[in-house]
């Protein structure tokens, strides 16, 4: 599957040979784990299992919640005080799956941003980032549909605000909004829809991740320096590569130890910091909250939709010239999806030749200018959209299409890159001396 | 460089997002203390008790406790009646029984029944939906030093009665600082030795109002020690846990990452 050379499976006893001449799967999980990978990988290529943890624990868990919940309007927010008070251990079930959403999008969050700064969208691992990217979208649909199955009143509203969205859309925003809510508006009919596609959307989120890794299995790891692994032999790659098992699941399985204690400790001591005290009000659609906020990780794109308001002159202008077609909540929905449509096709917006930002001194500036931008953006997106900050979140939403549409692009034609090691070798030894080499450990001078 | 610093970005975002919401009121919600906050917190029985016969005697008149049922007094991690006392108290409260299509003294099984006023709140989950610590500019930060401060907003509201009122439309509404809207409809119902508690402590409002507030806590988040419980064992476990797979992965990788000669 590799294309970087190794060892591959051999059967060696009779049964061995029996089940791999019918169905290859031991050769074929063999093959996967044993992936040659670069050995300079540094502490932020740990996200992935951190991810595929949170997706098993999510499934996991809410396979059981989906066991005591009741997908209906009367009772979903007694069904779920039911799990709290009466399941046995349902409170802490409930909490992790809560939390576990958090968990999952930390972990998403750090593994895009790590992608983006060490270039690993770039040819040939376009796919994979595409792959990444629907991913993404699915988990956000999955956690947003997720949070309105307990139908409190931020659940309720939000998922008011959220599919009204698909209403601003013209020609056909009033027919597809019916659709998507099931009737006028949100009520019973959204609920159980929401409950059905909550439960399928994890398992499309696992199969996407599974092409997600074949993807990258077939191009091999980025790593820190974005110089690929030598190919040429067996020999070859071997001095730029160690095998995925044991040294690099062993390294993420502690690195995932480090990420549990401090997602456990919020489970257990602060179970309701990351969530908002109106979703324990039960869902009324006579009673609008005083402020609609998603959840964390949907801020930043939450301030982008609010951001384009009927007083840009941008706004005004496509309005004007699209004869209203467009108009300031649509101008806002396209936004909102177009900041993601931006990050889907940066391998072709990046016009630079080096991969990693390592090597890159005015993307390195530019890069930590989008980080914050990402986190003014999530703060705006958690303010009332009065006074000063729907000035803030234009001004970030700008930054943010700017990074995609105009700096990538340019910055490829102007920068002077730094230059790079030839190999992988070279830059870990670099780290740790040339013993390091041929894998013999010298003694250290002492 | 790039992991620590995205670290500690995201975590003093993320934890800031989370409280995001401002409250208008202009009451200050005083940081009482609460033995069950912190890892360690635990819910004090006897003030649970105190908290309970506030809750009977005073709010009970308006309010219900629709999620909690009378069998949760006797389980442990609560107020912790004993089971007799626990049916004899049920058994105070009528509830409708649609079988006999009559009402029946309450059964152990049987949940506390819902308000009879109306537009008076249910209290069952009151102490969670209600945040009263924000921090500076809504970033929630404070929340991190003192909680999200439920049952201290629901202290501070019930002291922070003044004696005006106002007629809308025939309602009349009392000042009270704490309250989103700066009126309640509610009246004051705290004075000082508004009830007379079984274990002599002094009913000052105050300590009326903490006590109803911790029982309130305690109504919401039934599993409150149960849950810091589990997470102290889960994080004790994974730390062993940790550290071992720290020593197998720095031994499997010494051979190819010898000490850098000095």
């Amino acid at each position: 599957m590799s294309g970087i050379p190794h060892d591959h499976y051999e059967p060696k006893s009779g049964s061995e040979k029996w089940l791999h001449r019918r169905l290859p799967i031991v050769g074929l999980i063999y093959d996967t784990i044993m992936i040659p990978t670069p050995k300079n990988l540094n502490w932020m290529w740990i996200w992935g299992v951190v991810l595929f943890f949170a997706l098993v624990l999510q499934i996991v868990t809410g396979i059981v919640l989906a066991m005591h919940y009741v997908p209906h309007a009367d009772m979903a927010f007694a069904s779920v005080e039911h799990i709290m008070r009466n399941v046995n251990g349902g409170h802490f079930l409930r909490y992790l799956h809560a939390n576990g959403a958090s968990l999952f999008f930390i972990a998403v969050y750090l593994h895009i941003f790590r992608g983006l700064y060490y270039g690993s969208y770039k040819s040939p691992r376009e796919v994979t980032w595409i792959i990444g990217i629907l991913i993404y979208l699915a988990m956000m649909a999955t956690a947003f549909m997720g949070y309105v199955l307990p139908w409190g009143q931020m659940s309720f509203w939000g998922a008011t605000v959220i599919t009204g969205l698909f209403g601003a859309i013209p020609w056909v925003g009033d027919a597809l909004l019916t659709w998507l809510q099931g009737g006028p508006a949100v009520g019973n009919p959204t609920l159980t829809r929401f409950f059905s596609l909550h439960y399928l959307l994890p398992f499309v989120i696992l199969g996407l991740s599974i092409v997600h890794v074949w993807a990258f299995h077939s191009t091999g790891n980025n790593n820190p320096t974005g110089v690929e692994v030598r190919r040429a032999s067996k020999e070859e790659a071997e001095k730029d590569t160690l095998p995925f098992w044991p040294y690099f699941v062993i390294k993420d399985l502690f690195a995932l130890g480090v990420v549990l204690i401090a997602f456990f400790a919020v489970v257990g001591f602060m179970p309701n910091y990351l969530g908002h005290p109106d979703n324990y009000v039960m869902a009324d659609p006579l009673v609008t909250p005083t402020h609609i906020v998603p959840e964390w990780y949907f801020l930043p794109f939450y301030a982008i939709l609010r951001a384009f308001d009927g007083d840009v002159w941008l706004v005004i202008l496509t309005d004007w010239l699209t004869f209203g077609v467009v108009d300031a909540k649509f101008f806002g929905v396209i936004a909102m999806f177009g900041s993601i449509i931006v990050m889907a096709l940066v391998p072709w917006l990046d016009t630079s030749n080096v991969r990693s930002g390592r090597y890159r001194p005015m993307f390195k500036v530019a890069f930590w200018i989008f980080v914050v931008d990402f986190f003014v953006l999530m703060w705006a997106g958690a303010m009332p959209a009065e006074g000063i900050y729907p000035t803030i979140a234009l001004i970030g939403s700008a930054v943010w299409f700017a990074y995609f549409l105009i700096v990538l692009p340019v910055l490829g034609v102007i920068e002077k890159p730094l230059p790079q090691p030839e190999t992988i070798e070279e830059d870990f030894n670099a780290h740790y001396g040339d013993g390091a080499a041929t894998g013999t450990a010298t003694s250290p001078a002492e | 460089m790039l992991m620590k610093r995205t670290i500690a970005a995201l975590t003093a975002l993320t934890i800031g997002a989370g409280g995001a919401l401002a409250a208008e009121s202009e009451g200050h919600v005083t940081d009482y203390k609460f033995p069950f906050e912190g890892v360690f917190g635990k819910y004090d029985q006897a003030q649970l008790q105190r908290g309970l016969q506030v809750y009977t005697e005073i709010c009970a008149a308006c309010h219900g406790l629709i999620y909690v049922p009378f069998r949760a007094l006797s389980e442990p991690g609560g107020p912790s009646l004993s089971d007799d006392a626990m049916r004899e108290y049920a058994a105070s409260f009528e509830v409708f029984d649609e079988e006999i299509d009559d009402f029946r003294p309450a059964k152990p099984t049987d949940h506390y029944p819902a308000g009879t006023y109306p537009g008076a709140p249910d209290l069952s989950l009151m102490a969670k939906s209600r945040a009263g610590f924000h921090g500076p500019a809504g970033t929630g930060l404070n929340q991190l030093f003192k909680g999200i401060g439920g049952p201290e907003y629901i202290t501070s509201y019930l002291l922070a009665f003044t004696d005006e009122t106002k007629d809308e439309a025939g309602t009349i509404y009392y000042r009270n600082p704490v309250f989103s809207t700066g009126w309640s409809a509610m009246p004051p119902q705290l004075y000082g030795d508004d009830v007379e508690y079984a274990d002599g402590t002094p009913a000052t409002a105050e300590q009326a109002a903490k006590d109803v507030a911790a029982f309130l806590m305690w109504t919401a988040e039934p599993k409150l020690m149960a849950r810091k419980e589990a997470g102290f064992i889960s994080v004790m476990f994974l730390t062993v846990l940790t550290v071992l797979l720290y020593l197998t992965n720095k031994r499997l990788w010494a051979p190819y990452k010898p000490k850098k000669e000095i």
